[in-house]
């Protein structure tokens, strides 16, 4: 079953541009004017990988905890970043940092369980297991807590009647939005549910192809693969849940009254 | 019950005094934009004032919890809110939002009998018609031990005649048990039934505070 993993020459990889360039004609005949764009696509996906071989050639032969941990950190970071980005409302700076705070602590425990707990991994700051996974947890939780917060930011304006009257009614302000806590929870956890249920049979994840292509045995990389997706499930459903359960205090002030009403 | 000192609300509301007393039907009138749901909402906490003091039974509001007072002071909105389920989930949100026992079927049933709502309980609430939901929505207030009712135009789905027989009886109901119910309607009929003490606002300001006679009773 083992395997060398057949290396592409240079000369190889260039012809797989192929691709780009057949693109790139049917473009010109159906005359779409998308090539500006294909092309930067390119040119960035190509630039970004080759940087990031380079960076993680590097962080691979000096293994280091600080390396590792200062590469985790800068990846949560990030996904920080682009998750607040991707939020297409205007959202308050307590928001803002209580999408940091989900995000960091939902990732960093379930990394911290899946390195020591599930793999084992010894030293636990090898860098070649704990970033590629970091990766996809990281990924997957951006993208759960970026749909959580929409989820929960369409539903407080077209919800607020209804918000507004459970006060009136008495309710506190965590008992007025726990509905909209709990879509937002369920639109955020769906996508990968979804994908589980579809995993294995619709396609093979990127993870198990890439070890297959490196010579894995699939049974090895099912294992892997099952645990990876535990491990994402997990990390989504703690950020989201993080951010459902206390995302309530941001709409409202210390006077339990809606902030936007004032 | 309430006592208003110099309250503003952005430009919205200049009331220099005003006083609602216990126990008396209150109704607030004036034509739309002159203040009146701002005006209910400071009283039910739901919004501060920008000056000036309001006094819940010679307290400070704002030494007040918010949720303490509008479990006290409940308010009903002019649009009903309704929520996903049954009929009879929905009246029983209210309790639980107060975090009150449930109430009992036959309770439940007393309070829609009050409003004049002969639904099964097990109905889907969304279903109504708007009217039915209005009248559903009072129910489930009713089933509230608030001491004060605060009713933004509680019949503006009903036809005429059914708005007087219903808040006949849900008038009734409240004096029954002692409550304070401030009300804004745009009938005069309802007025004129059932005002003890009448208020009208015109651009954010009271031109009008007297005590009336209502005439329910004479009839």
């Amino acid at each position: 079953m083992e395997s060398e993993i057949i290396e592409i020459s240079w000369w190889r990889l260039i012809a797989a541009y192929i691709f780009v360039v057949l693109l790139i004609v049917i473009l010109k005949w159906r005359s779409i004017k998308r090539e500006k764009d294909v092309l930067i696509a390119t040119i960035r996906m190509s630039v970004q990988l080759i940087i990031a071989g380079y960076i993680l050639e590097y962080i691979f032969k000096n293994e280091h905890p600080l390396i590792t941990l200062g590469v985790l950190l800068l990846m949560v970071g990030f996904a920080i970043y682009t998750a607040i980005k991707r939020i297409k409302h205007k959202i308050s700076i307590q928001m803002k940092k209580l999408i940091a705070l989900s995000l960091t602590i939902g990732v960093l425990i379930s990394m911290a369980y899946f390195i020591f707990v599930v793999i084992g991994l010894s030293p636990w700051y090898k860098p070649t297991y704990v970033i590629p996974i970091a990766g996809m947890i990281i990924g997957n939780a951006m993208t759960g807590i970026t749909l959580g917060v929409n989820t929960y930011m369409n539903e407080m304006s077209s919800q607020k009647q209804l918000v507004e009257g459970a006060l009136m009614l008495g309710a506190t302000p965590k008992e007025a939005t726990r509905r909209i806590a709990n879509r937002a929870f369920d639109a955020a956890m769906t996508p990968i549910i979804n994908n589980m249920i579809g995993m294995g049979i619709v396609f093979l994840p990127g993870m198990m192809t890439g070890q297959i292509l490196g010579g894995a045995s699939p049974l090895v990389s099912i294992n892997y693969q099952i645990a990876i997706m535990l491990g994402i499930l997990g990390a989504v459903a703690l950020s989201v849940v993080l951010f459902a359960v206390l995302g309530y205090r941001t709409f409202f002030n210390e006077r339990d009254q809606l902030i936007d009403m004032q | 019950m309430f006592r208003l000192e110099n309250i503003t609300f952005k430009d919205v509301l200049d009331i220099p005094e005003l006083t609602i007393s216990s126990h008396k039907i209150t109704c607030i009138i004036g034509e739309s934009g002159s203040g009146k749901t701002t005006f209910i909402k400071l009283l039910n906490g739901l919004i501060n004032p920008t000056k000036g003091t309001i006094y819940v039974e010679d307290k400070d509001i704002r030494n007040m919890s918010m949720v303490n007072l509008r479990r006290r002071v409940s308010m009903l909105q002019q649009s009903p809110s309704i929520y996903e389920g049954t009929v009879k989930e929905n009246i029983q949100l209210g309790r639980f939002f107060s975090e009150l026992e449930p109430a009992s079927d036959q309770e439940i049933k007393q309070v829609l009998d009050v409003v004049h709502l002969h639904k099964e309980l097990d109905q889907d609430a969304s279903k109504l018609s708007g009217g039915e939901k209005q009248r559903l929505t009072l129910a489930r207030m009713l089933l509230l031990p608030a001491e004060v009712l605060i009713l933004d135009e509680p019949t503006s789905s009903l036809d005429q005649d059914s708005a007087h027989t219903i808040m006949k009886h849900v008038l009734k109901h409240c004096k029954q048990e002692n409550k304070t119910v401030i009300m804004i309607t745009h009938s005069d009929e309802i007025v004129k039934l059932f005002a003890e003490h009448l208020i009208q606002l015109k651009e954010g300001k009271v031109v009008r505070d007297e005590e009336v006679e209502p005439t329910w009773n004479q009839k």
